[in-house]
């Protein structure tokens, strides 16, 4: 039997957490096992209204967690992120599923963690401490210490940032794989580059050796084919029942090459 | 564990049921409630065919906890016909030979009708878009877009 927790703030359902509780966001990857009968005991959940804000404060936009991919093609200021939210699950879906609960999302999902991981995103949690950087919460996720309260996302600067999901069935399949990069230029060089896969491991990743490729370069048809060969360097891909691990090894550099061929004179 | 009283506002009737722990909207509008429109495929949010709004917005109702809808609105096939006269849609899934088993046809005319209702004139690709997270295994899907296409369009008529 299942036990199901309301509070009206983020900071009681933080407290209320604990051994055999799990938090309930949009619901769409927990209510899973829910109703499969093999979800925790104990649920936790919160109606806070702080949630589901979003807000921009200079070039820093601030998503709650609790914000759904249908919010996020709804708001103007996040423009950039429209064409990650677009390509997540079907209409019903994006009206459910939050960005906090994206973070979380076992393989193959995670779409949108993998932008917000190019992106170089701050998560802030319930208990009020400083912000850490995305990847820090990723690395932890499997032994989470602590509620989203919300994701500080830097807006990219023009032209610099690209996603592209790769999936069998569209427009609404789960990713073979997806890849976000965020190529910021300083007098046509790239200067801090973030490249990072989705679907390519365990959980969203950083692609180091492709980043080292671009960096200070102009990302010509040179550069892009020697990020292409090196593409999946360091990566173990699973094999799952879209892909197996050779395949997306095979295929990740034809992919990488597009998004980036899809970028240039931007 | 005790049960849950929750309350919504179902196809604009207020009704009242008790939520057992940990279950799902789709079983509480069914066994609580009476309405046997939205139906149960596959429990993972993958097939559709449990599709209703929750205050205007299409959801997946398997994945919806039941006492997260209260005080909420929700809208499902039963309530799209006003009393024996069918919604133009419904008319137009006849018509068109949109529905063969009919089993994912509650969830696609939630989906449809929910399009139409923001969108009274959609493109092809916007209808395609809408039902993209319903399943269909019999018609191929293309009954279903004309059938769509056909309540647009008549819309567009003076
Ligand atoms: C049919 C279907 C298609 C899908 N397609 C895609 C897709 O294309 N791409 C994709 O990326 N995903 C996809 N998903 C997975 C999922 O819908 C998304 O990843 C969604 O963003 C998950 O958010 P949620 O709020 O529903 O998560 P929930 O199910 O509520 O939670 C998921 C996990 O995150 C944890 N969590 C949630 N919020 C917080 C928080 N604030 N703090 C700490 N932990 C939290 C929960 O405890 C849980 O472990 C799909 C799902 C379905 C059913």
């Amino acid at each position: 039997m299942i036990e199901v927790e309301t509070f009206p703030t983020l900071a009681e359902a933080a407290r209320a957490m604990g051994a055999g509780a799990a938090y309930l966001g949009g619901g769409t990857v927990m209510m899973r096992a829910v109703n499969a009968g093999d979800a925790p005991a104990r649920l936790v959940r919160t109606t806070d209204p702080a949630l589901t804000q979003i807000r921009a404060m200079g070039d820093t936009l601030t998503l709650g967690a609790g914000v759904t991919m249908a919010q996020i093609l709804a708001e103007r200021d996040l423009d950039f992120l429209h064409d990650v939210a677009r390509q997540i699950g079907g209409p019903q879906v994006r009206n459910m599923g939050t960005v906090g609960g994206n973070i979380f999302a076992p393989h193959p999902y995670g779409d949108f963690a993998v932008a917000l991981l190019a992106l170089g995103a701050r998560v802030a949690m319930a208990d009020g401490s400083s912000a850490r950087p995305i990847e820090d919460v990723l690395r932890e996720r499997d032994r989470p210490s602590g509620l989203i309260a919300s994701v500080e996302v830097p807006r990219p600067r023009p032209g610099a940032f690209a996603f592209r999901k790769v999936s069998r069935v569209r427009p609404k399949g789960a990713s073979i794989m997806s890849i976000a990069a965020n190529l910021p230029r300083e007098g046509g060089r790239v200067r801090g580059a973030r490249l990072a896969w989705g679907a390519m491991g365990p959980r969203p990743l950083r692609g180091a050796a492709v980043e080292r490729v671009l960096e200070g370069q102009s990302v010509d048809h040179g550069d892009i084919d020697r990020a292409a060969q090196i593409a999946a360097k360091g990566l173990e891909p699973p094999t799952d029942p879209l892909a197996s691990s050779w395949y997306r090894t095979a295929v990740a550099g034809v992919h990488l090459k597009r998004l980036l061929q899809s970028m240039e004179g931007r | 564990m005790a049960k849950k009283p929750v309350t919504v506002t179902l196809n604009g009737t207020e009704r009242a049921g008790f939520a057992e722990p940990g279950q799902n909207l789709l079983d509480f509008l069914r066994r609580g409630l009476g309405d046997l429109s939205p139906k149960y495929g596959c429990g993972q949010g993958t097939c559709g065919a449990c599709t209703v709004t929750i205050d205007g917005q299409t959801h997946l109702s398997c994945l919806v906890l039941a006492e997260a809808a209260d005080g909420r609105a929700v809208g499902t096939a039963a309530g799209l016909a006003d009393g024996a006269r069918l919604d133009p849609l419904q008319d137009a899934f006849m018509e068109n030979f949109a529905a063969q088993c009919g089993y994912c046809t509650p969830g696609m005319l939630v989906s449809a009708r929910a399009l139409l209702d923001r969108n009274p004139r959609p493109t092809r690709a916007e209808i395609v878009e809408a039902i993209s997270g319903n399943l269909c295994r019999c018609t191929g899907y293309e009954p279903i877009i004309a059938a769509i296409e056909a309540v647009a369009e008549e819309r567009t008529r003076p």
